[in-house]
């Protein structure tokens, strides 16, 4: 394995551990919340994908409509479509391949194979993410609904700066790079800050997604971007 | 039953938007604003979901000295060049430290 693979694979295992323990968190809190134990693990086997958990179980816990709880936790998984369509040509899944691929395609494994600068270590670094992640998400659902929690406050140890810490380092080397991506960054933290009082979860960081359509304006401004051969890119 | 009626909705629904951009037909990437557009969603969004995991606690805006103080930490490290683990860590670590002292 080459070395750009081999830091794409460490790469990917660290986000897949450590933001697969803030699992703990969510077990605790769907417990907490009144689902069994076995409702808390199926809830993580079957959607994986952290936001939307933790906003049904929100719902339940507060004795909300659970019909809208679902809704608002697909809401909350929309944008994992946006994200499948930038990485469809990267990960190239066919047939049953792709049915199982789909289920991994979340925020981390985004995250960690669109900061790869290559197709091969983009995939390398998708699948140590979805591996280490599916693992130890799971299992920590598990032990945070056994009661886990007894163990103290996921917060107490700063579990949840993680996430944000993680996201923020693999964008790190294209948000310095390139200034059409720090002028979508920006646009995309205002509008999701600035609309958070105002609309239900979830749909702040979708409606961010207009921030990269302002990118694709601006970067038309200067000169056309070679059209060939752009395609195979990562 | 309701609990888990909901439970396997959302999952149902969040798989089957995940499969949706995977298998969305590729011709309408051969489009070059379509494709800068796609390249550019997870800049936006990621970033967008830093800025709300920091910044709100569901609809209300919340400062959290210890996790913007832990958010800090790590962007100290980046411009220090930290490899990735070690962000991490600088960030748990500052905020968790930050907690045990009440703040």
């Amino acid at each position: 394995m080459d070395s750009q693979r081999r830091a794409a694979v460490r790469d990917g295992l660290g986000v897949g551990l450590a933001v697969g323990l803030s699992g703990l968190a969510f077990g605790a809190a769907a417990v907490a919340a009144g689902l069994g134990v076995a409702q808390a693990c199926a809830l993580s086997v079957v959607a994986f994908t952290g936001a939307s958990q933790f906003a049904l179980v929100g719902v339940v816990a507060g004795g909300g409509n659970l019909l809208a709880g679902a809704l608002g936790a697909m809401l909350l998984g929309g944008r994992n479509a946006l994200y499948g369509l930038r990485l469809a040509p990267t990960l190239g899944a066919r047939g049953w391949r792709r049915l199982l691929t789909a289920h991994l395609v979340i925020d981390e494994t985004t995250a960690v194979a669109t900061a790869q600068p290559e197709p091969r270590s983009a995939r390398a670094g998708f699948w140590a993410t979805a591996v280490s992640l599916y693992l130890t998400w799971n299992l920590a659902t598990l032990f945070g609904a056994l009661g886990a929690a007894r163990l103290g406050n996921p917060e107490t140890y700063g579990l949840d700066v993680v996430g944000p810490a993680a996201f923020l380092a693999l964008l790190w080397p294209r948000l310095v790079s390139g200034g059409t991506e720090r002028v979508v960054a920006l646009l995309a933290m205002a509008v999701a800050v600035a609309t958070t009082p105002l609309l239900p979860p979830g749909v702040p960081v979708m409606l961010a997604a207009v921030a990269a359509l302002a990118g694709v304006v601006r970067r038309r401004r200067t000169p056309p971007a070679r059209r060939a051969g752009e395609l195979s890119k990562a | 039953m309701a609990v888990w009626i909901a439970v396997l909705a959302t999952g149902i629904g969040c798989y089957a938007l995940k499969l949706a951009g995977l298998v969305a037909p590729q011709r309408v990437l051969s489009d070059e604003r379509v494709r800068r557009f796609t390249a550019l969603v997870p800049v936006a969004l990621l970033t967008a979901l830093v800025a709300v995991q920091t910044l709100a606690h569901g609809r209300v805006l919340e400062l959290d000295a210890a996790r913007l103080s832990g958010l800090a930490a790590a962007v100290v490290a980046l411009l220090l060049r930290a490899p990735f683990l070690v962000v991490l860590v600088a960030a748990a670590v500052v905020t968790a430290g930050l907690r045990a002292f009440g703040v």
